[in-house]
């Protein structure tokens, strides 16, 4: 039975259900308890411990290899080199059209290396501490080439070239154009020109990084994983034809996984090395990341330039169109990218209402670590344009940016809204979010607080950002990137069962990361089978031996509440009908419609007393079965698979539903600069949350907070940042500074529901809303300095310094923007 | 460099107590506390987020004082009392610290919460109705990436309220 309990507080009148309530999370007191199974916390006997030698070069061929000093250590038991991967292994299959097609990306370098820190050997020894120092006693000779690490600079005709397999560094390109431009553009009473916006690379850095156990049991040729990979479904695809083997040899399990944000999808080269490791070494093997190793090597979030927009905009604000330049730093190689390219498409044109778009999108290598998915994955950096776009307009244009964004709104009255590239919003009503937030930090009383921040010396800003949270994807999207590929649509497992005596218990495809998925789903199976979510069992992690997966399955893209909590409800619905149905034989033969689930059993409505308890349920059905009619059909274990409504997009026209479900958020910010030194405080800020039907409101606000945290950290303290040689100047948590509990400042969250009319629980997917404060940010800042330069803010990083020189050369920034009437 | 021979002649015999258990082994002179109390003691509760100090998942306390267990070496702990997260609860039932964490939703993947529960349980034996601002201090070596830190705040102000 489960830990949880209710506060009585807390308790509502229980016909209103469970789903709504903030019940106390289930994974809670293991957690608390420090009983958690973490990735690391696995142990096996004799398990070897795997270090990584890394490169210290950004460019450079690989002349020698020698592992025999290592290996003579009394202690190591074996090394895995690029060379052996080349031999064991295909590959990793690429997302991308030609030039990105023609990469060959292994498990670890093989003749070259392509940024510091990518891993040329793996050392395995007894303890984490001998494989270290044993690592130190591989010789690897290089020759050193030149780097690039300005995506600017990549497709010059001298710079260096990353795979010669692609002929230059250009990987992906495609242009995005819908609606008539050159008609908005006449129609115009102004346009403005901005000639460089840059979103700058960080990530969401979970304190827990990277790991594995890897055990190969060589009588069926079958791997267990235990990992804290966070989308097993595309490891396996990524990792079964590399390393020539079907999916079923690749078990992957997980429990408890210590934070994820994306940043933990693409960890297949390094498991494809336990694998390799584990099989020749015949012992298990555990690999843990180091940080400095995280932070050179995984998963940066993608670096994206914007040149030469153009937008067409009325003297009143209303916005018509715009066109742009998007070009996307991927790092060194493709793990999830181009994809990229394709994702921000679900938000094209953010909350607004302009219908004529065009982005020539390009994605370029560099000699940096390689990009994939980190919270709000692709649409974070072009909702950051837009709002940028939008706080640049209405600087210029001296219009009041609370307005511009009411008059462009896509409004409650016009969803579900077809947008310019064919994605559907749901439902919301983002004026009023907005309404809400700016009474949250007071805005009639701004003018008072200016002047009062004005008489200490310091400048005050108000700044909004937006953040559509679209969830729940259509894979079809990727043949927008490669028409050949062969997916499309999404889905979901649950499987729930009556066990033996009674007990419910629930399986997910979810690899959760601190979401609550335990607690959500107990939630929604007690509502159906009428009992309390402390009656339900849900079984901790995944894990690819339960049946209870799917290709898509994991834990990504804002879409549990969606895809995972649907495929619970349909679970949790056939298996009620299963109770009834049993109910009705042993009942001889009472119609189903007479049925009901109640007080954890099933009764015949009109005499309650005719009651057959869960455990007589599922006694009879497991263990005491004869004389059942024969075609009765009740398992009481059942699996169900959640599909969504999609159709495959037209890759032609780049147009169709991306995603299920828009949840949204609305942030503002308020900021005092001093205008003597740069630096600045949020002295206020408000977050506004929209996800449709919450589940949990208590585990949906500490999403919201959690993102925002993330986004306050990205705007003013977080970057990877390189020089130029390539080496990563912010490599741990010394240079690269998360916020601490010091920097937080006061926040106040506030929330609507709209229900989203395509989902069976009303449901949205949420959690990637945090981008918002980006863009809040930006705004506050740029505001602060109107009247003191005017500057244009232009970066989604604004450090302290880059405040003071923006104060100082202001007109450094105002050369970025040019405004046209027409 | 070290190797399987020098390893061997560089470990010592240490004993300590953690949490009210008498351990005795022979560790690595350069084995770190943390990798001491995760791997040889098993006891996996208090976590590993950095290599630099900087995190605070694997905060513990020893011998009454708040430490960092990867800033010190085991050899170092030899003859000390140290109280980790697994030791926080007698009954198996929650603490108040620990109730309050889960009331105020002030924990999501659980990652820094040992070490987070170490460093508030260290500010409260020492101030029983800590403000904001000391609560703020006294948990500015943990970092969170989850919550952003404002439930943990009032999780800890609710905690020293009940008289944890």
């Amino acid at each position: 039975m489960s830990g949880t309990t209710i506060a009585p507080e807390r308790v509502e009148a229980p016909q209103k259900g469970w789903a709504g309530q903030s019940v106390p999370r289930k994974e809670d007191k293991r957690l608390l308890q420090g009983e958690g199974v973490f990735v690391d916390d696995i142990k096996r006997h004799g398990m070897g411990y795997i270090f990584f030698v890394r490169s210290p070069y950004a460019h450079a061929h690989i002349t020698s290899i020698d592992v025999s000093k290592a290996e003579a250590v009394q202690g190591v038991y074996g090394t895995l080199t690029g060379e052996e991967v080349a031999a064991l292994t295909d590959p990793f299959f690429q997302l991308s059209t030609p030039p990105g097609a023609y990469l060959k990306d292994y498990a670890l370098a093989v003749g070259k290396v392509r940024y510091v820190g990518e891993a040329v050997v793996a050392v395995v020894a007894e303890t984490r501490e001998l494989a270290r120092d044993a690592s130190e006693l591989v010789e690897v000779e290089y020759e050193p080439l030149a780097a690039v690490v300005d995506a600017r600079r990549a497709r010059d005709g001298d710079a260096p070239v990353l795979h010669d397999d692609s002929g230059s560094n250009l990987m992906w390109e495609g242009v995005y154009e819908w609606g008539d431009l050159d008609a908005a553009f006449a129609e115009a009473d102004r346009v403005v020109k901005i000639s460089e916006l840059h979103f700058h690379r960080f990530n969401s850095t979970p304190l827990e990084t990277d790991g594995a156990l890897v055990e190969y049991n060589r009588g069926v040729e079958q791997w267990t994983i235990h990992t804290n990979n966070q989308f097993p479904g595309f490891a396996a695809i990524m990792m079964g034809p590399a390393m020539r083997c079907g999916l079923d040899k690749l078990r992957f399990v997980t429990q408890d996984i210590g934070g994820g944000f994306g940043n933990k999808i693409t960890s297949h080269p390094q498991l494809v090395v336990c694998c390799l490791l584990a099989r020749k070494l015949k012992r298990a093997v555990q690999w843990t990341e180091w940080r400095t190793d995280f932070h050179m090597s995984m998963s940066h979030g993608n670096e994206r330039w914007f040149h030469d927009t153009e937008v067409a905009v009325k003297e009143d604000g209303t916005l018509l169109g715009f066109r742009t330049k998007a070009l996307d730093d991927a790092g060194a190689w493709l793990r999830y990218e181009p994809l990229g390219g394709v994702i921000w498409a679900q938000v094209t044109p953010g909350m607004y209402k302009w219908r004529h778009i065009r982005l020539e999108f390009t994605q370029v290598a560099t000699n940096k670590a390689p990009c994939s998915p980190n919270r709000g994955y692709s649409r974070m950096q072009h909702l950051w344009f837009t709002e940028r776009v939008i706080d640049i307009v209405a600087h210029e244009l001296r219009l009041d940016p609370v307005e511009v964004r009411k008059r462009n709104y896509v409004r409650t009255e016009d969803m579900p809204y077809e947008t310019p590239n064919g994605c559907v919003y749901d439902s919301g009503d983002y004026a009023q979010m907005l309404d809400i937030a700016l009474d949250l930090i007071d805005w009639n009383g701004v003018d008072a607080r200016r002047a009062e921040a004005e008489s200490r010396g310091k400048l005050l800003g108000i700044g909004i950002g937006s953040m559509l949270d679209s969830g729940t994807n259509n894979f079809g999207q990727s043949r927008m990137i490669n028409p050949e590929l062969q997916f499309s649509g999404n889905n979901e497992v649950a499987t729930v069962k009556l066990d033996i005596f009674g007990e419910i218990v629930v399986t997910l495809g979810t690899t959760p990361q601190g979401q609550g998925h335990e607690t959500t789903a107990a939630q929604i199976v007690a509502d159906i089978l009428q009992c309390s979510p402390d009656d339900v069992h849900v079984r901790a992690g995944h894990d690819s031996y339960w049946n209870s997966h799917a290709g898509f399955s994991g834990t990504y893209a804002s879409q549990f509440a969606v895809t995972g909590l649907s495929a619970v409800k349909g679970a949790t619905d056939m298996l009620a009908a299963e109770i009834k149905k049993l109910a009705s034989a042993i009942f001889g033969g009472a119609p189903v419609e007479a049925l009901e689930l109640a007080d954890g059993g099933v009764r015949i409505k009109d005499n309650p007393e005719a009651f057959l308890p869960f455990m007589a349920c599922g006694a009879i059905i497991n263990a005491n079965n004869a004389g059942l009619p024969d075609d009765l059909g009740v398992t009481l274990n059942c699996r169900y698979v959640y599909r969504p409504p999609f159709q495959v997009p037209d890759v032609e026209r780049k147009f169709g539903n991306l995603t299920l479900t828009y949840a949204a958020q609305i942030h503002a910010a308020v900021v005092e600069i001093d205008p003597e030194t740069g630096h600045y405080e949020i002295v206020d800020y408000a977050a506004v949350d929209d996800c449709g039907k919450r589940i949990n409101p208590q585990i949906v606000e500490g999403q919201v907070m959690g993102a925002t945290a993330q986004a306050i950290g990205a705007a003013m303290h977080e970057v990877f940042e390189y020089d130029e040689e390539g080496n990563l100047l912010t490599p741990n948590f010394y240079d690269y500074h998360v916020p601490h509990a010091l920097d937080m400042p006061p926040l106040r969250t506030g929330s609507i529901e709209s229900p989203s009319p395509f989902t069976p629980l009303g449901t949205k997917g949420m959690g990637e809303g945090g981008g918002a404060g980006i863009h809040a940010v930006c705004a506050a800042i740029q505001d602060a300095l109107r009247g003191h330069g005017d500057a244009i803010v232009y970066d989604s990083f604004n450090p302290y310094q880059r405040v003071w020189e923006m104060l100082q050369h202001p007109e450094r920034t105002r050369a970025l923007v040019e405004v046209s009437t027409t | 460099m070290a190797n399987g021979a020098a390893a061997a002649s560089s470990s010592r015999a240490i004993t300590v107590t953690v949490n009210d258990t008498v351990y005795e082994r022979d560790v690595e002179a350069r084995k770190l506390l943390i990798h001491f109390i995760r791997d040889d003691l098993d006891l996996t509760g208090s976590h590993i987020g950095c290599d630099t100090g900087n995190c605070g998942a694997c905060s513990v306390i020893v011998d009454g004082v708040l430490v960092k267990s990867c800033m010190l070496l085991a050899v170092q702990a030899d003859g000390t009392a140290i109280e980790t997260v697994e030791g926080l609860s007698e009954s198996g039932e929650l603490t108040p610290l620990q109730q309050a964490f889960s009331d105020h939703h002030a924990l999501q993947c659980g990652y820094c919460t040992p070490g987070m529960l170490m460093s508030a349980t260290a500010l409260l034996r020492v101030n029983s109705d800590p403000s904001e601002e000391q609560i703020k201090k006294a948990l500015q070596g943990n970092i969170c990436r989850c919550t952003g830190y404002w439930n943990i705040f009032e999780a800890v102000k609710a905690a020293a309220g009940n008289g944890a």
